[in-house]
């Protein structure tokens, strides 16, 4: 149908995530068609990506730079360490804009079920980092999960050796979520994590 | 034809298959351990669900009987998400699912191995759950068909005094019947003297002497002779209990 060329082309499109053949087949076409407002330019930003972005061998963040700009910023304070499992929850805690200090990106969850252990983990790095840095805060943003959790207590205690303080995301309803629409689990989180309202 | 059961489940493992879909292991009442794959459910709507220890609503449908088939799910109740913040609870959680997971076979009916890990989930966290736990086991390995006798002693016969298990017979062993032999011997902690169920809160030394009893033998008896270990989950049980 289409020269190999192309073919190759949705090939490799069609393996991107949320993407099937059909799919493939459209961006491609679209591709084409629109060479000079959509295929340059996407080839271009592409190369320059595949040529810069780096892994940041300080916390693990994607960027250009090594470190990367929020290992870099000097308004950043350096002394609290946000521990997130991949760089899509650091960019979604950046998204927020509430926190000002560091991360480290751990590189995965602890899953015993699945037989994914310690030495799977970016966890000595962290300790290496809290140590070397004199952290005094470790936050441990990690999923809700039982696998979230599990690294999380984990990751607690190794850090205890180093004294640092050592703090979890609260458990609970979202904002804007109504009790009727919540699974028992998150029920069952928030009755426990309760307040007391002033 | 194509074939369908409803049973109520114990979410066992999850595994992801492909971008959206998910293969649950559960633990059924009627059906045993049994695989299925879930449409989304490696989506946001499914992730709650999905989680190891929750109890759900299954339905199994697949076109000829030794298919994977799919499952449709629907919660039941969450018992993990009560315990998050509980560290030993939580390994105590995972260590029973990863135990069911790794020993069980699938589609073998095992109601009783049922009913007591949903006992078990539902007192997650009260101070006796170890010691509950630890009978769990025992008992998971005498559905396995390598049950321990711990009512009288090996060698005397006597009910007096047992303080040992034979790490070949899986009998009990009293003080006096252990004789030069009481260093090869497994301790028996005081709580699993008898069937009968203690209201006193044992102290984590036997619930730890307890586990590596019943690890021993599954161990022996289950995993190594397919060349596999004890699951993960329950070494860092034992370890968090040894602290």
């Amino acid at each position: 149908m289409a020269g190999p060329e192309i073919e190759a082309l949705i090939r490799q499109i069609a393996k991107l995530p949320g993407l099937g053949p059909r799919s493939a087949r459209r961006i491609a076409l679209a591709l084409i068609k629109k060479r000079t407002l959509l295929l340059d330019p996407l080839v271009q930003a592409m190369t320059s990506a595949a040529n810069t972005v780096r892994v940041c061998s300080a916390c693990g963040n994607f960027d250009s730079t090594d470190p990367c700009a929020i290992c870099c910023d000097p308004r950043r304070d350096p002394k609290i360490v946000c521990v997130v499992e991949d760089v899509a929850d650091l960019w979604a805690m950046e998204r927020a804009s509430v926190f000002r200090g560091r991360y480290h990106v751990s590189g995965g969850l602890l899953s015993p079920l699945s037989g994914v252990g310690p030495e799977d983990l970016k966890i000595d790095k962290l300790l290496e980092r809290v140590r070397r840095d004199g952290v005094a805060e470790v936050i441990l943003a990690l999923a809700a999960t039982v696998d979230g959790q599990t690294t999380s207590h984990y990751v607690a205690e190794r850090l205890q050796t180093t004294g640092v303080a050592v703090s979890g995301l609260a458990h609970g309803m979202p904002v804007g979520g109504e009790l009727d629409y919540l699974d028992d689990g998150t029920i069952s989180a928030a009755l426990r994590a309760r307040r007391p309202v002033t | 034809m194509a074939v369908d059961w409803t049973d109520r489940g114990i979410v066992l493992a999850v595994r992801s298959h492909g971008e959206n879909d998910a293969i649950a292991t559960l633990l059924t009442e009627k059906q045993g351990r049994h695989a299925g794959l879930v449409k989304g459910g490696a989506g946001r709507k499914f992730r709650a669900i999905l989680q190891a220890g929750n109890l759900v609503q299954a339905e199994w449908r697949a076109r000829l009987e030794g298919h994977l088939g799919n499952f449709s799910i629907e919660a039941l109740q969450a018992y993990g998400g009560g315990i998050l913040n509980d560290r030993l609870a939580l390994a105590g959680m995972s260590s029973l699912c990863a135990m069911i997971d790794a020993t069980l076979p699938e589609r073998e009916p095992h109601p009783q191995t049922f009913a007591a890990a949903l006992v078990l989930l539902s007192h997650l966290g009260d101070p006796l759950w170890h010691a509950h736990y630890v009978r769990w086991e025992l008992a998971l390995l005498r559905e396995m068909g390598y049950g321990l006798d711990l009512r009288s002693c090996a060698a005397t016969g006597t009910t007096e005094n047992l303080a040992f298990v034979s790490p070949r017979s899986g009998r009990a062993v009293s003080r006096a019947g252990a004789g030069p032999y009481r260093e090869r011997l497994l301790v028996l902690p005081e709580f699993l003297k008898d069937d009968t169920t203690d209201d006193d809160v044992p102290p984590p030394g036997d619930v730890r002497a307890g586990l590596v009893l019943t690890g021993y033998f599954f161990e022996r008896s289950i995993f190594a002779p397919h060349h596999q270990e004890l699951p993960q989950a329950r070494s860092r049980f034992l370890d968090l209990l040894g602290r």
